[in-house]
């Protein structure tokens, strides 16, 4: 695919620019802000809009060749969908429990800064963190002990591979007649929940090394923890990341649905489930958008974190 | 399979011999290591409930016995789940809500209609994207990114919507294993689809093979081994979004609704019983999945 010519570009860039004004306007007639019912008119500059809308995204899906081209496309395309979301949720009166416009739920997010951040820290700094790094500590301090036993290995890899077939997270309910209601019995079900993902992962990459390289050791006379520590552990950090970041996601997962079954009043899971039977869905969204712009910040943490960790892997250098 | 001209599976006996054993083994250690907790965790209610008020004094046999026969242990010995186990799968009609034959049917039947539309949905899906350079674009990074978030969370509101729109029963529930399943699908058919070589589609081109020939005839099998491992992964979130999606409807029947009344009225057995139930049931899933596969690509040597 040849790279697009200058002159289309600007032209792209041109027609992306009138269509966001365009929208910008549109977006201050009275019928997109709810103030009057919709009229033809209306439909009509909005089927319009629509398909200007298609026409940019596809213009901007055909620029290839520049630096950020990946991510345009997609940025644009949730631009118009968060766009087309507020004005017609507005214009069609939907109903607050079914969808609710999203400056609604920025306006819930402004609103209720001190109960999300209360239910942020319970869940994700308690729970999450302590529950995440204890499963995954666990798990790779196992997968080192026991890799000098190959007994044990042959013993624990298929039934650590089976409990990912496993719904983990139904271990909830006894966890908290175990550890009560409060965060620890959360951080439980993460820690099984993290454990053998990483076990598996770490068993894996120590095995990872390179034969010529692990002869290249054993020819120096290097000793196993002289192997271990400066051959297999490295060669082995990016499946460690690997786990690290499905381990991630799993560990608010587990940390939201075991609130499911029981927690104190402050939690996302509990603010999610209680403000939905209370059909407060703004608020519910909120906690949603809090819990997932968490989940990509903590994965876009850990891509970095493992950039500079393993900067000179192939699978990294070549980025 | 019993192909002739094939040599036979190599040292299949050595290989149980090889793995057999130490999980066995790993199995009764961790049978032992189990009772000797119950006995740890139920000690002191075993003494305040049980031995105590019957005044006697006891022995630590007695101690020993009870700890693993409690009414409502801390944590129950492995042979109290197995009854309880097994009287749930037959004592009690299939219809009756103690049987946990019932609750298996309720959440296999859900996880099972979500995993097809979530497949289906999830093939359509990575066909269109396949396809369109646009879509490529603008849809294939949210799908992967959506990956790093919990989806799972969303459960209370698409029962909302969907109770809201008049949807009870099955169909909320389904919706949401649906949602879980056709994640990983789209993400795996995506990169399966265009696993063909260029030398091969080229070669489609020369045959003036239309876009739906040169799919149906290179691109789709070409994926089907990409398929399979994500319809494992997809049956199992299934799984788990057909349990999570009884919680908060309150429902009376399936393993996750079972899950939460044994955690309301603090009956332990219960809840271990449809934790085993629901474990056995992820595993045979996985395992019909994992069948169809060996089936399905039994042609094909692997390398």
């Amino acid at each position: 695919m040849k790279p697009v010519a200058h002159t289309s570009l600007r032209n792209t860039a041109a027609a992306v620019m009138a269509s966001l004004v365009a929208a910008s306007l549109l977006f201050l007639h009275p019928v997109a802000q709810g103030e009057s019912p919709p009229t033809a008119v209306f439909w009509l500059m909005l089927v319009v809009l629509a398909g200007a809308a298609l026409w940019t995204i596809r213009r901007v899906a055909a620029i290839h060749g520049t630096r950020f081209d990946g991510v345009l496309t997609a940025a644009l395309f949730g631009l118009w969908v968060l766009y087309f979301w507020q004005v017609l949720v507005v214009a069609l009166e939907v109903p607050r429990v079914l969808l609710p416009a999203p400056s609604l739920i920025v306006q819930s997010l402004m609103d209720n800064p001190d109960k999300l951040w209360g239910d942020f820290s319970q869940t994700v700094l308690k729970a999450v963190c302590v529950g995440w790094l204890l499963g995954s500590g666990l798990g790779f301090a196992v997968a080192v002990a026991i890799d000098r036993m190959p007994f044990l290995q042959r013993g624990l890899l298929p039934l650590a591979s089976l409990t990912s077939t496993v719904p983990l997270v139904a271990v909830a309910p006894i966890a908290v007649m175990w550890f009560g209601f409060d965060w620890p019995s959360k951080a439980a079900v993460v820690v099984l929940m993290t454990f053998f993902p990483m076990l598996v992962s770490t068993l894996a990459g120590l095995k990872s090394a390179g034969k010529l390289e692990r002869e290249l050791m054993h020819s120096y006379a290097a000793s196993y923890s002289r192997t271990l520590w400066s051959l297999r552990l490295p060669a082995a950090t990016p499946f460690i990341f690997g786990a690290l970041k499905v381990n991630a996601t799993l560990a608010l997962i587990g940390a939201i649905v075991a609130e499911f079954f029981g927690s104190p009043t402050v939690g996302l899971g509990f603010r999610i489930s209680t403000e939905a039977a209370r059909m407060n869905m703004s608020l519910v969204w909120g906690a949603i958008v809090v819990a997932a712009v968490t989940g990509s910040l903590a994965y876009a943490l850990l891509v970095q974190l493992e950039r500079r960790a393993a900067f000179w892997h192939p699978s990294i250098r070549g980025k | 399979m019993a192909t002739s001209n094939k040599p036979a599976p190599p040292h299949w006996a050595r290989r149980m011999w090889d793995t057999g054993v130490p999980v066995a083994v790993l199995l009764i250690v961790f049978l032992l290591i189990w009772y000797a907790a119950a006995w740890g965790m139920n000690g002191t209610a075993a003494v305040e409930r049980v031995l105590e008020p019957a005044g006697n004094p006891w022995t630590w046999q007695e101690l020993l016995l009870t700890t693993w026969n409690m009414e409502r242990p801390v944590l129950p010995a492995p042979h109290q789940i197995a009854l309880d186990f097994w009287s749930g799968l037959v004592d009690w009609p299939l219809d009756s809500p103690r049987n946990l034959l019932f609750h298996v049917a309720v959440t296999g039947e859900t996880t099972l209609v979500g995993f097809v539309l979530g497949t289906l949905l999830g093939l359509v899906l990575a066909v269109l994207i396949v396809h369109s350079n646009t879509l490529d674009r603008a849809l294939l990074p949210w799908i992967v990114a959506s990956q790093t978030v919990p989806v799972l969370a969303i459960a209370p509101i698409v029962l909302v919507i969907l109770g809201s729109l008049g949807l009870e029963g099955l169909a909320p529930k389904a919706v949401i294993a649906m949602y879980l399943s056709f994640f990983p699908v789209t993400v795996a058919m995506v990169q399966g689809l265009r696993s063909p070589l260029v030398i091969e589609t080229e070669m489609m081109h020369t045959y003036a093979a239309s876009r739906w020939q040169s799919l149906w005839m290179l691109r789709l099998p070409a994926a089907l081994p990409f398929l399979f491992p994500a319809l494992r992964v997809g049956i199992a979130a299934s799984l788990v979004g057909a349990m999570v999606a009884e919680l908060p409807t309150g429902a009376t029947a399936g393993l996750g609704a079972r899950l939460l009344t044994g955690s309301y009225y603090g009956n332990t057995l219960a809840i271990w019983s449809a934790l085993v139930m629901s474990a056995l049931l992820g595993l045979l899933l996985t395992t019909l999945v994992a069948a169809t596969e060996h089936l399905a690509l039994r042609h094909r040597r692997q390398p």
